[in-house]
């Protein structure tokens, strides 16, 4: 998979520093699963959090914390078996949304939001939404600023806006306040799972009209 | 409490100056034969260090030394799922102590984290270099980390170490969000460039 579009560096270090929510660690991972690029970055940002774990200055550890540690290590560590790559050839869902919608996009039920775009919601507990969206093939959303940040993995198929064309793998991770109108291109319909950190406010009357109905 | 410290101290002084490869070493030992010893070097170093992590993070003393037991506890029981080219033994233990921080203190999932261990695991082959660029680039992370323009390092500790959110971090400076995470993105830039040297 050549991915083309990868994550920002803040969002990284976010990642590395675990001060993402769950919706928002989930389309990362989802990301880092299928970009060797981001994954290679994520190491260098997780080595900052090595570096100052060791230049630390120790705490003072409870009387009895070396006997309960000790007490619990009698068994030999398991050598559990190395995960192989679990490429099965059907499963086309990173390995962290799998939980959530199982291994292939074809089985995901959506529900029809608008002409031409349907929606599968994840449930997290968190204020920050997560949820798949299926766009028909040369179908645009509506041109939208963000309320907040808003994340979109494409998994299947491809989009274009104003920042270029996303295709599988390929994420955008946009700020605040960057407006932008995806096109989806005419061939296939575009699957993708976005990330939303706050209510996305769509842009011209009738897309405000659009909003309850998308609610995305 | 005192006496309790000073026995940690002692203890800790026995193993002086372990650097980056003793610590794969020990790894090793703990790994082929579930070596003790071992394991008690990698505690009597990394535990205190973890428990300042979360005491600086907003944890009680109580709830510090439950989560240094369980991020050790999980050192020993994954230490299978640790391998040399992908860093330090510091950052697989700081990557651990995070996801303990990710559950424990701020009550969200770590799972995406641990979703990713395997995949990781399967796709690297072992290779010498990697290996010898990998403990080199943590050696030194912690001196570029230091050399940083204040107002960088200042929020790359925040996030870090404090365990303080983006939104956070920018109340407690008074600054724009936009201005933290540029901040952010050119320590990033700068670390990464350093640490790029040695490749």
């Amino acid at each position: 998979m050549t991915v083309h579009h990868h994550l920002d560096d803040s969002t990284l270090l976010r990642y590395a520093s675990g001060d993402l929510d769950d919706a928002f660690s989930t389309i990362v991972a989802s990301h880092l699963a299928v970009c060797e690029d981001c994954r290679q970055a994520l190491r260098v940002a997780e080595d900052i959090g090595g570096g100052l774990l060791d230049t630390e200055a120790p705490a003072p550890l409870a009387a009895d914390a070396l006997d309960r540690i000790m007490s619990g290590v009698t068994a030999k560590p398991l050598r559990t078996a190395r995960p192989s790559q679990r490429t099965e050839s059907s499963a086309d869902v990173p390995i962290p949304l799998r939980r959530f919608i199982g291994d292939r996009l074809d089985g995901i039920s959506w529900t029809t939001v608008a002409p031409g775009i349907r929606r599968h919601r994840i449930s997290l507990d968190t204020p920050s939404s997560l949820y798949l969206l299926h766009i028909g093939p040369g179908k645009a959303v509506p041109e939208h600023g963000h309320g907040g940040a808003e994340m979109t993995l494409i998994l299947s198929g491809a989009y274009r806006d104003a920042l270029g064309r996303f295709g599988p793998g390929d994420i955008a991770d946009l700020d605040e306040h960057v407006e932008h109108q995806p096109r989806v291109e005419p061939d296939e319909p575009c699957i993708c799972v976005v990330a939303t950190e706050a209510q996305t406010r769509f842009k011209g009357f009738f897309s405000r009209l659009l909003q309850p109905l998308v609610r995305i | 409490m005192r006496s309790a410290s000073q026995a940690t101290q002692i203890l800790d002084d026995s193993v002086p100056g372990v650097s980056i490869e003793d610590h794969q070493m020990l790894m090793a030992k703990v790994a082929d034969h579930g070596d003790r010893d071992a394991f008690k070097k990698l505690f009597l170093h990394f535990g205190p260090r973890v428990k300042t992590l979360m005491l600086k993070a907003g944890a009680d003393q109580a709830l510090a030394e439950d989560i240094v037991q369980d991020v050790m506890m999980t050192v020993w029981r994954k230490v299978h799922l640790y391998s040399p080219e992908r860093g330090a033994v510091s950052t697989w233990v700081y990557t651990i102590a995070r996801n303990a921080r990710i559950d424990r203190l701020r009550r969200r999932s770590a799972q995406p984290y641990e979703d990713l261990d395997g995949l990781e695991l399967a796709s690297e082959e072992a290779d010498g270099e990697a290996e010898t660029f990998a403990s080199q680039r943590s050696e030194c992370v912690a001196d570029a980390v230091a050399d940083l323009p204040d107002e960088q390092r200042q929020i790359i500790e925040y996030a870090f170490v404090q365990d303080l959110s983006q939104s956070e971090i920018a109340t407690r400076l008074a600054l724009p969000l936009g201005t933290v995470k540029s901040r952010m993105r050119l320590a990033y830039a700068k670390l990464k460039g350093r640490l790029e040297v040695l490749q």
